[in-house]
């Protein structure tokens, strides 16, 4: 094993809406813990679990934490890649509008902050699944 | 008989909804909570079903279930009636019994 260790693909899937169920909240705990392992991490967020990273979340009603303004800090644990599948927002009537705004900053190019957040359609994500070594589902 | 029917699970991920909304009776009241709320918002795929039924029952959304997942009480679907806790309590004394829908 090289001293860098080996870098492998992975990508968690979120499709559950956040408070309703633990699994939003689960996956990010362990996305945080995983970033300190320097492994190539991507998120995609297909089905409800796009209603994770709606903007405007206000839990004060429901007594449970906020956990949304963790996903902006994504950025900073490096995991610059988020997918947001297109028809899971379209049968949601939702867009890109009604999401955060999630970045990171490029040190490669003079730490110019880049957005993280894409909108892609279903071959596309299928395409991003397939290159993966390890697919995470929550 | 006056049934409240509670629903919490989304309709894009279980079908407790659809066959709520099949098996109550005309006059019945269906109150979507927890991840329900996403029921309530208009321009979904599920839209038309809920239009359709708002017609025939009464239909309330818990209101803070739809701002913890940042759903703007603005898109709700006309004729979804938006509800505090306080109404909720009040919508189960008025009613005979309350049927969850998990």
């Amino acid at each position: 094993m090289s001293e860098e260790g080996i870098v492998k693909k992975l990508m968690y899937v979120n499709r559950k809406a956040p408070y309703g169920t633990i699994y939003a909240l689960e996956s990010l705990e362990v996305v945080l813990i995983g970033a300190a392992f320097d492994q190539q991490v991507s998120l995609a967020f297909v089905d409800d679990g796009v209603y994770q990273l709606t903007r405007s979340q206000n839990t004060d009603g429901i007594g449970m934490k906020n956990f949304s303004p963790t996903y902006a800090a994504l950025g900073d644990y490096d995991v610059r890649h988020i997918y947001v599948e297109r028809e899971s927002l379209e049968a949601r009537g939702l867009t890109v509008e009604d999401l955060m705004p999630l970045t990171y900053e490029d040190e490669d190019d003079d730490w110019a902050e880049k957005e993280s957040l894409r909108v892609v359609d279903s071959s596309e994500l299928a395409t991003l699944m397939g290159e993966q070594d390890v697919v995470l589902s929550f | 008989m006056s049934l409240l029917h509670t629903v919490n699970k989304s309709p894009f991920e279980r079908n407790s909804l659809e066959s709520c909304l099949r098996l109550a009776e005309d006059g019945h009241a269906v109150l979507l909570i927890e991840d329900a709320a996403v029921a309530a918002l208009d321009g979904t795929a599920h839209t038309e079903t809920i239009k359709n039924a708002t017609g025939r029952l009464s239909m309330y959304v818990l209101g803070p279930d739809l701002d913890a997942r940042g759903l703007s009480r603005d898109r709700v679907i006309d004729g979804i009636e938006i509800v505090d806790y306080d109404r909720f309590v009040t919508l189960t004394c008025e009613h005979d019994s309350v049927q969850s829908w998990l």
